[in-house]
């Protein structure tokens, strides 16, 4: 039977659950960062001593838990790689600009259980040796900000943080700093060029590492809200004890923003790869099936981002047998597990986690129209092909949409799109903006060439008329 | 704020680790750190190993002297690293040589560091396609009219256009219009619809200059470069954004649509308004002058000159030029003039003559007048001109060849002490006959008055002033763009400037009419050419030993002075 697994949102929405700290101290608060203060210098048989920011960050790494953000690296191995030489100051920030489109998880923690995040927080700078934390919290979470704050000053009065936590002597301040609404400052480097007072363009990596060259060109962790509240979890009950949570290099639970053509829409906390995708979408417990009288059509399966899956489309992933063997299944999409390895090794990824489930009612020349119209409008402009492409596809499509399309757009968005994707642009955006394109225009090409068509048939021998694609992506006013 | 300043005289920097890389299958050794923009050394990069390698990587937002950006993408390569074994070890192919693992993801030369063992493609079919693809982008919402563009013939987007684009534009829809004509600052003119957004400006204005004066507002494609609002674009180095605008964006309110650069002749010269001596080019067309340019030399300025140097040609052009050669009011030849001079000079009693000769003389010109000093027993000096320095290139000493005085002797370590007691020599009668190149004395604490009392004023100049109207010999001279020459700059670099116009009327250039009257008056050999004058110099003043003509080149000899 699949089910739920609340470890994050274990009191989320409980009934008589608040956001305040008495509350939070009731429900066991603390306890772990006290734990982890109480952390011990820790001999090793080969004479080394393991220092307890070092046994931590080993926690956290044997934890395999993989970043909740996006991208599913590895926590650990982001830990390992800061640079602790340079004797610079190292920062943390918490990246809580939630804005992946289909993505609604990081702010039931921060609206319902802020005080479950900042030990998380705490946990992980202290393990990192962090003096100076940031909260950059999504601007349109004007009320998430305050509760923030509140719970900082909360924290700040019962000792937990500012100067000497708890009488250990270790200092940390906290500050939330709200964004002005651009999706770029989610992507780390671009949160942290914002953060410095900047626009947000993203950085050149190399050599910008975050870990090396990062907030003030001083080494910098860059972790989602989720991330770090798993970290609380992972210090709690130990690594090894985490890593049985989900599936192997899947480890953990995750929290699944299920929304789209499904009955219950909604955040689901899930074993990580122990439900499946149509378990999500199908079960009562999570999506509870599709409307009435419909069929599926389409999966997002992490975000507009992510690469969309056709129903009733087979993949070839690889699988472990029993007895550990990797071999090949081909599967349906709807039976891939939800994790990171298989639905990237079906094509796609599961990125922040959000799924958006699109029934037949959905036409995808205007979904990817409404998708592409995000992407043209985000697009920071810093680098050529994401610039200028992103606007060129949402040109065409909203052209398309109102009735100039032409048999060739199809493969002409594929074309643009390839000129993007595939690590030609500054950030993942590039990829982000080009892989809907792509998955969407060759899985469903037909809709799109029958649309283009019967706008052909319609239009007669008149050529395209480029000003019914004229209005995307809000035009800026004038500066000049 | 920085210009790398690479001397000769320094010591050689310790050799630096070597490494190999192959490009497009040819192997070679690059040095594993090389100069990055600042000069310092950083990780080579895969372009300068491909630059090493003779192969070209088209760039746009690249500039060797600006921080990175790594924007345009333009650069993109594909590359391969040796494969590593579990023991760390490379993996070898049967034949011995060492596996490569091609990456998946492209990379941009300009921001990549090279590691041994790399193979860098640079035209591959990808490779290729890569850059037709960013071409298209840049181009759909270009404006496509070159035939107007003041850029045309030096365009980045033109060249590669034909190198590297594909002829026909597949983009249907509605361009973006952005903002034309905006007046920057009061010398700068920028199309945002031209503007490719590199951000060369930007970088070299905020941390070249370190005047934060321009961003970008607006996302996406509707990026547009802009100043802040109510603030102009206005420092004194805004136009060398100009030379580094790779595209018609960025145009000199000055230059703008006065002439296509393809007619223009480029002549090698240094600027004069400051002892900096920024290395300048000098494009010019019959015998006007549109413009100036920096011309690049690590040792002085690198790429850049000020704004102020950069128009300060008008001048040289002005109707009111000296044009003829004028004896007791009366336009005579050079011949008659210089006989009817070395004859007086001859006669002169030794110390009844002076010599004040500016610091804008050429170092050629002020050893002639050093020669005439020592024969005549002469008092001599220059007149020192001081303003405002800053912290890139701009000198306080405001003539071009003050190091040129001192060290030929016309002028002592102070620019400028002895014209007290040239004044007073002339007050009390001692002080007969004086020569004055290039400066107006009266403004400089000779007046009328004293003039007055001379049985002899020669005087070489370019324009009229209250000097030269009062000369009994009025010489006409040139501006340092109508001959050639050298000048000694603040840090004691020999500079050599060459002719790119003819002077107006019977102007002549000074050294060379000086040459004649030293040698009537002095004797001596007949040099006939600036080179052989330079090299007799070179000869006769201790400093210049060891320098000759040819050796100066193009970017000049430190002195150690
Ligand atoms: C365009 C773009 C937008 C992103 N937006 C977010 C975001 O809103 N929140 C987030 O946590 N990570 C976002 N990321 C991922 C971050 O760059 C970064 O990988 C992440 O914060 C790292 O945290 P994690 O390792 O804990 O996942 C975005 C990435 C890109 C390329
Ligand atoms: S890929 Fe897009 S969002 Fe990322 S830096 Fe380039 S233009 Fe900006
Ligand atoms: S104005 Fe010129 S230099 Fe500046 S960003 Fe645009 S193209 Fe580049
Ligand atoms: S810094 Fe001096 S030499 Fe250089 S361009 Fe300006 S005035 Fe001329
Ligand atoms: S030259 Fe522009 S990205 Fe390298």
């Amino acid at each position: 039977m699949p089910s739920e697994y609340r470890l994050i949102l274990k009191h989320v929405d409980q009934p008589g659950y608040t956001p305040d700290i008495e509350c939070y101290l009731r429900h066991g608060g603390y306890e772990v960062l006290r734990k982890a203060l109480a952390l011990k210098p820790k001999p090793l048989p080969d004479g080394r001593v393991l220092s307890p920011q070092e046994q931590l960050r080993d926690e956290v790494m044997r934890s395999g838990l993989r970043g909740r953000g996006g991208a599913g690296f590895s926590c650990g191995l982001k830990w390992s790689l800061v640079d602790r030489k340079s004797r610079k100051p190292i920062y943390l920030i918490c990246n809580a600009d939630e804005s992946e489109p289909g993505t609604f998880k990081d702010r039931q923690i921060i609206y319902k259980d802020p005080h479950q995040l900042l030990e998380g927080i705490i946990i992980s700078c202290y393990a990192n040796d962090v003096h100076l934390a940031y909260i950059y919290i999504r601007g349109e979470f004007v009320e998430g900000a305050k509760i923030l704050e509140r719970a900082i000053a909360e924290a700040k009065a019962h000792g937990f943080l500012g100067k000497n936590i708890l009488g250990t002597g270790y200092d940390l301040e906290i500050y939330v700093h709200r964004g002005a609404g651009a999706y770029i400052c989610g992507e780390e480097t671009g949160l942290i060029e914002s953060l410095e007072g900047k626009r947000p363009y993203p950085r050149i990596k190399p050599p910008y590492y975050p870990a090396v060259l990062g907030l003030y060109q001083c080494p910098t962790i860059v972790n989602n809200v989720e991330t770090l509240c798993a970290v609380k979890h992972i210090i709690a009950m130990g690594g090894t004890e985490y890593a049985k949570l989900g599936t192997p290099n899947n480890t953990g639970t995750r929290i699944v923003s299920l929304s789209g053509h499904v009955k219950r829409p909604g955040y689901y906390e899930v074993e990580v790869g122990k439900v499946t995708l149509r378990d999500l979408i199908f079960d009562p417990v999570f999506g509870g099936g599709l409307r009435d009288g419909h069929t599926l059509k389409a999966i997002i399966p992490g975000g507009v981002s992510a690469k969309v899956f056709k129903a009733g489309e087979r993949v070839k992933v690889p699988r472990r047998t029993p007895d550990g063997k990797e071999t090949f299944a081909e599967l349906d999409v709807l039976d891939l597990p939800y994790d990171f390895d298989t639905i990237a090794a079906a094509g796609s990824m599961s990125g922040s986690g959000a799924i958006i489930v699109l029934d037949d009612s959905a036409d995808m020349v205007e979904v990817l129209a409404n998708i592409c119209e995000f992407f043209a409008h985000e697009s920071c402009g810093q680098c050529t092909p994401c610039r200028e492409g992103a606007l060129w596809m949402c040109k065409i499509l909203r052209r398309m949409i109102n009735g100039g399309g032409r048999k060739i757009d199809a493969d002409e968005l594929l074309r643009i799109a390839d000129n993007i994707a595939g690590g030609r642009t500054i950030c993942a955006f590039g990829d982000a903006c080009a892989w809907p394109v792509l998955s969407i225009v060759s899985k469903f090409k037909d809709e799109f060439i029958a649309r283009a068509t019967a706008a052909e048939a319609r239009r007669g021998k008149q050529t395209v008329d480029s000003e019914r694609g004229a209005q995307c992506a809000a035009e800026p006013v004038s500066a000049n | 704020m920085s210009v790398a300043r690479t001397t000769e005289s320094k010591p050689a920097p310790p050799e630096v680790e070597k490494i190999r890389v192959k490009v497009n299958g040819r192997e070679i050794e690059v040095p594993r750190l090389m100069p990055d923009w600042q000069g310092k050394l950083a990780p080579t990069t895969m372009l300068q190993a491909c630059e090493a390698a003779g192969v070209t990587v088209p760039h746009y937002c690249y500039h060797p002297k600006l921080p990175v950006a790594g924007n345009c993408r333009m650069c993109l390569v594909e590359f391969g690293t040796p494969a590593l074994g579990p023991d760390r070890k490379p993996i070898l192919n049967p034949d011995g040589t060492p596996k490569i693992v091609k990456s998946p993801r492209p990379a941009i030369a300009c921001a990549t560091p090279v590691s041994p063992g790399m193979e860098i493609y640079t035209n591959t079919p990808t490779v290729k396609a890569m850059r037709q693809g960013v071409l298209e982008f840049l181009l759909i919402n270009h404006p496509l009219d070159c035939p107007i563009c003041d850029q045309a013939g030096e365009c980045k987007l033109q060249e590669y256009s034909v190198d590297y684009g594909q002829s026909t534009s597949r983009f249907v829809e509605a361009k973006v219009h952005k903002p034309k004509a905006v007046q920057l600052g009061p010398r700068i003119v920028f199309d945002a619809e031209r503007c490719i957004l590199c951000t060369r400006c930007i970088r070299f204005t905020r941390d070249i200059v370190g005047d934060d004066a321009l961003g970008i507002i607006n996302r996406g494609s509707y990026n547009t470069i802009t100043t802040y609002p109510g603030t102009f674009f206005d420092n004194n180095y805004s136009l060398n954004t100009v030379d580094l605008c790779p595209v018609g964006a960025l145009t000199s309110k000055d230059f703008r649509f006065q002439m296509r650069v393809w007619f223009l002749k480029e002549t090698p010269s240094i600027c004069t308004s400051c002892a900096t001596g920024c290395n300048i080019t000098i494009w010019s067309r019959g015998n006007k002058i549109y413009r100036y340019t920096p011309r690049e030399n690590d040792a002085v300025n690198g790429p850049w000159m000020c704004d102020y140097g950069r128009l300060n040609f008008k001048w040289i052009g002005r109707d009111d030029r000296l044009k003829d050669v004028i004896v007791r009011g009366q336009k005579t030849t050079w011949a008659a003039a210089l006989n009817e001079l070395a004859d007086r000079l001859k006669h002169a009693p030794a110390g009844s003559v002076a010599i004040i000769a500016s610091a804008r003389q050429s170092n050629e010109e002020l050893w002639l007048l050093s020669k005439l000093k020592a024969r005549l027993g002469a008092f001599s000096d220059s007149v020192p001109r001081t303003g405002e320095a800053d912290k890139l290139l701009v000198n306080a000493d405001k003539n071009p060849n003050s190091n040129g005085a001192r060290l030929t002797g016309i002028a002592g370590s102070e620019l400028g002490a002895n014209l007290g007691g040239i004044a007073s020599g002339i007050a009390n009668g001692k002080i007969k006959t004086l020569i004055v190149f290039g400066e107006d004395v009266t403004k400089h604490g000779l007046g009328p008055d004293l003039l007055a009392r001379l049985d002899a004023l020669i005087v070489s100049d370019i324009l009229p002033n209250e000097t030269t109207r009062r000369a009994h010999y009025l010489l006409p001279g040139c501006a340092h763009a109508e001959k050639s020459g050298s000048f000694t700059n603040a840090a004691g670099r020999v500079q050599r400037f060459l002719k790119a116009i003819e002077p107006p009327g019977d102007a002549r250039p000074e050294w060379e009419f000086l040459h004649e009257l030293v040698n009537n008056v002095v004797g001596g050999n007949g040099a006939r050419s600036i080179a052989h004058l330079f090299d007799e110099m070179a000869r006769d003043i201790p400093a210049f030993r060891s320098l000759t003509w040819a050796a100066l080149g193009d970017r000049g000899v430190e002195l150690k002075i």
